[in-house]
């Protein structure tokens, strides 16, 4: 069979006759070329095309934490917060592996939203990847509930109360919501049963699914090609005689290479946010969440993690009834929608440019105006509300949707500069 | 002729400048309405080993009758440069063998009869924090309106009496707690209060302090004991991680030097 | 373009440099995983030595406590039952304990009673077969497992025997003699199981 009749690999010595017998029986050395050797990425790739491998590296941090996490705790609600302590102060280095676990999952975060952006500035969501966005955008949907499922274990204040806050968001939903709240919690409020199932979601059930997405994800992209900075297609430059695209190079060693820096840097910043500040003033690590969930008692002021605040403050801007529909049913579906909004990016943009840097003025405006509310709506979602605050909320809320909605329009009239016929730096 | 672009931070540049003014905007109009119990920074040093001992002499003595810090075991102490003789002679009231948690001296149903459910302490320093906590302790004064017939500038209403009167003494407070706007209150607004003494306690204010520091030091060390470790490992850490840096970035640069 | 066997020599360098870091790196952040699987604090409180007061044990009574989650044997021992001890030496397998002498008996009890004191023994009571915790038949009468029995212990899952001194029979399943456990006098009547020398 093919199999057997396939060339040996190259050279000499034992360690190429190992590779030899396991090449005719699987597809390493062809796997190796297609992924990695002869795979030919544009060569301008910058700063904003770090967050793809460093998002690659905190999902296999947090999945080696987690496991040595899940050999200690104890996924009960009346041991859930005392595990944790234990593991923080009696097990070996278990705080060390408690604190890369809470810190890799803000930096999760970080990553892929600078990772999301970096498509939103080159149009790396434009045909012919759309589908590749599409497969980023379900890992987002992953990770959020992730991070919300993971975000019960502790058992605390923030924990619990969080949780009881957005198990009550599907309550909100008409006619089916209550019923679906329950068999949700499995109990009438967030109790055992629920911290039992979310566990089983957060350890097994999301990260298989996340792992087998990421693998799509980087089969998808792989099959189109990687985009770059000027938004041109480099395989439309080729060299006559090798078929290489000419503002190609090859996968490794250049990026292994340069991805490998990208890492030890990144590893820099997140040992010191391990060693000397973990809690990042309660941004990563909330204070409310040391004191043990308390079904009788809300904290006074309720927020959840930072990186759920933008959509939370969506949420909350949501403060009139609509016609006959409740302004809370409201803000669930505009929290959605805010979501899910990013999945529609490939075809609401109608722009003749792919890269920020030869759209125009219209464009570069409203994504900077757009990046702009984001931030104001993540910042109010960490504060108690006022009048002031929510109409602030709710103006910056209509601009986000506005973003998304006028794209069609703002994006077909913009004045493009001519994209260039090879890559500049 | 094509012209030299910016720089690949040049959207991002622009982005940024935006985003601060922006925060910075809404953050002044944000904070406008914000009203905060006024506490006080607390001047202890978890690095100070008699400090911690003092504290923890003062937790066991004043505080384990009515809370528990049941996620912390007795045999930790040893980090505090103390040998398990040491500890228990001096310091276990309620535990027989130095490997037991610190539990409370009383039943938690009896002290929640007594005086309402008292808070575990083990980690209160990272809920409350240090700076609370010094504050606290240091602003009950006599009130002969509370049940307990004492109250907190800190706490308003508080079930807890002020179990260290003996030291610190009795004293009234000077100014009513000014009521505003009828939303929130301000506990002495930009001023701290004003006590008078009524009684004198066993120790001058100075020496209450510095109790109440060691107090403090010893439960913001409680609450995270390894906290000392972690920085010092962190120091080698980075500077190992900035020796990786360095040689990434040659092995990089190396390899890229030959691509234009 | 440089000198190609100069970048390649420099090349080499700064990747054998970069890979002994990287090295150092893996291992250094492979040992708090490994260690984070040592015994923890509570494991240790829990398995540490315990105190046990033997001034009610009578003569020819036995009290079992437990440490590290094991039956440990204290078992007060009359003239008679260290007199048929002697008696044993030639039915059990290894008298002098000279087999696993580190695994099972202490210095201190490699005597002809196994114990620091004759009087009282102190061993795990684990047959040393599978672990199953022997029966106690401490009365020197007539047993269907021996006519001629002296007094010991008798393991019902496979029928090891054992003498008054935790020594193995003998022709039984069980290879070993019982272990003796740390243990020290804090008192004439304090006895610690667990630690060798006094705390």
């Amino acid at each position: 069979m093919a199999a057997t009749e396939k060339l040996p690999v190259t050279g000499a010595g034992p360690f190429n006759s190992v590779l030899t017998w396991i090449d005719q029986r699987f597809p390493l050395v062809s796997m190796w070329k297609e992924h990695l050797a002869e795979y030919y990425a544009p060569k301008n790739f910058n700063f904003w095309y770090y967050f793809g491998s460093l998002a690659l590296l905190v999902l296999v941090i947090q999945i080696v934490t987690g496991i040595f996490l899940t050999m200690n705790y104890k996924p009960d609600a009346s041991l859930a917060f005392a595990s944790v302590e234990f593991i923080m102060r009696e097990v070996p280095w278990g705080w060390l592996i408690r604190y890369m676990h809470s810190t890799g999952a803000s930096a999760f975060f970080i990553c892929v939203y600078l990772h999301m952006f970096r498509g939103l500035l080159y149009g790396s969501y434009r045909k012919p990847r759309e589908l590749l966005w599409i497969f980023g955008m379900f890992i987002f949907l992953c990770l959020m509930a992730e991070a919300f499922f993971g975000y019960l274990l502790p058992w605390g204040q923030m924990s619990y109360w969080g949780a009881q806050v957005i198990v009550n968001l599907f309550a909100a939903i008409p006619f089916i919501g209550p019923d679906l709240a329950i068999w949700i919690r499995g109990d009438y409020v967030i109790s055992d049963a629920t911290l039992n199932r979310f566990f089983a979601f957060h350890v097994i059930a999301i990260p298989l699914v996340l792992l087998g997405l990421v693998v799509v994800h980087l089969l998808a992209l792989h099959e189109v090609g990687s985009n770059n900075p000027d938004g041109i297609e480099i395989k439309k430059n080729k060299d006559p005689k090798t078929g290489i695209p000419l503002d190609g190079i090859p996968f490794h060693p250049f990026y292994t290479v340069k991805d490998i820096f990208g890492v030890a840097v990144f590893l820099l910043v997140f040992a010191v946010i391990v060693f000397f500040a973990p809690e990042v003033g309660g941004y990563f690590l909330e204070y409310n969440n040391f004191i043990p969930a308390d079904p009788l008692k809300t904290p006074p002021h309720i927020a959840p993690v930072w990186y759920f605040t933008p959509f939370y403050s969506i949420l909350r801007a949501n403060t009139i009834n609509f016609f006959w529909v409740d302004a809370k049913v409201w803000g669930v579906i505009a929290m959605g929608i805010s979501v899910m909004a990013f999945f529609l990016l490939p075809w609401l943009d109608r722009s003749p440019a792919r890269s920020i840097r030869y759209r125009g003025p219209i464009f570069k405006g409203a994504l900077a105006v757009f990046v702009v509310c984001f931030l104001i709506l993540g910042y109010l979602g960490t504060l108690g509300v006022t009048e002031g605050r929510t109409l602030l909320a709710q103006v910056c809320t209509i601009v986000y949707f506005l973003f998304f909605i006028l794209m069609p329009w703002y994006t077909a009239i913009d004045k493009c500069k001519p994209e260039p016929e090879r890559v500049t730096k | 002729m094509m012209r030299k672009l910016p720089g690949m931070l040049a959207p991002a540049r622009l982005v940024a400048a935006l985003a601060a003014a922006a925060i910075l905007a809404a953050s002044l109009v944000v904070r406008a309405q914000e009203a905060e119990i006024r506490l006080e920074r607390a001047p202890i040093d978890v690095r100070d080993v008699a400090s911690l001992q003092s504290g923890a002499r003062l937790f066991v003595n004043y505080c384990l009758n009515c809370h528990s810090a049941s996620l912390m075991r007795y045999n930790r102490l040893r980090d505090l440069d103390l040998t398990d003789r040491q500890i228990i002679d001096n310091l276990m009231f309620s535990a027989t063998k130095v490997g037991e948690m610190m539990n409370i001296a009383m039943t938690r149903k009896d002290a929640a009869a007594w005086f309402g459910p008292a808070p575990d302490l083990s980690v209160i320093a990272r809920s409350r924090g240090s700076d609370w906590l010094w504050s606290y302790l240091r602003g009950f004064y006599r009130d002969a309106k509370s049940p307990t017939g004492w109250n907190n500038t800190v706490f308003p209403g508080v079930g807890m009496p002020n179990v260290l009167w003996q030291l610190q003494g009795q004293r009234a407070l000077k100014e009513e707690l000014e009521k505003g706007g009828g939303k929130e209150e301000h506990v002495g607004g930009a001023k701290p209060p004003k006590f008078e003494t009524t009684v004198p306690g066993t120790l001058s204010p100075p020496e209450f302090d510095a109790q109440v520091r060691d107090l403090v030091a010893f439960m913001t060390w409680m609450a995270d004991p390894n906290q000392v470790l972690r920085k010092q490992v962190g120091v080698w850490v980075l500077f190992f991680l900035a020796v990786l840096v360095a040689l990434t970035y040659a092995l990089y640069k190396e390899y890229w030097k030959d691509v234009h | 373009m440089s000198d190609r066997s100069e970048v390649n020599t420099k090349r080499r360098n700064i990747l054998i440099a970069t890979g002994c870091a990287g090295g150092v790196a893996g291992v250094a952040t492979v040992v708090p995983f490994v260690a984070s699987m040592m015994p923890s604090e509570r494991a240790k409180a829990l398995g540490a030595p315990i105190e046990v007061d033997i001034a009610y044990l009578a003569p020819g009574e036995m009290v079992r406590v437990e440490w590290r989650g094991q039956p440990v044997w204290i078992l007060h021992r009359t003239k008679e039952m260290l007199a048929d001890i002697k008696a044993d030496d030639s039915k059990v397998a290894d008298p002098k304990s000279e087999r696993k002498p580190d695994e099972l008996t202490p210095e201190y009890a490699r005597n002809e009673y196994r114990s620091r004191k004759p009087e009282f023994l102190v061993v795990v009571g684990i047959c040393t077969h599978l672990g199953c915790s022997p029966t106690d038949r401490l009365k020197a009468e007539p047993e269907p497992f021996d006519p001629d029995w002296k007094g010991g212990f008798y393991c019902p899952c496979h029928g090891s025997l054992f003498d008054l001194a935790g020594r193995v029979y003998k022709n039984k399943p069980a290879p070993d003699n019982l272990r003796v456990p740390p243990y020290a006098y804090l008192t004439d009547t304090k006895l610690l199981i667990g630690e060798d020398k006094k705390a």
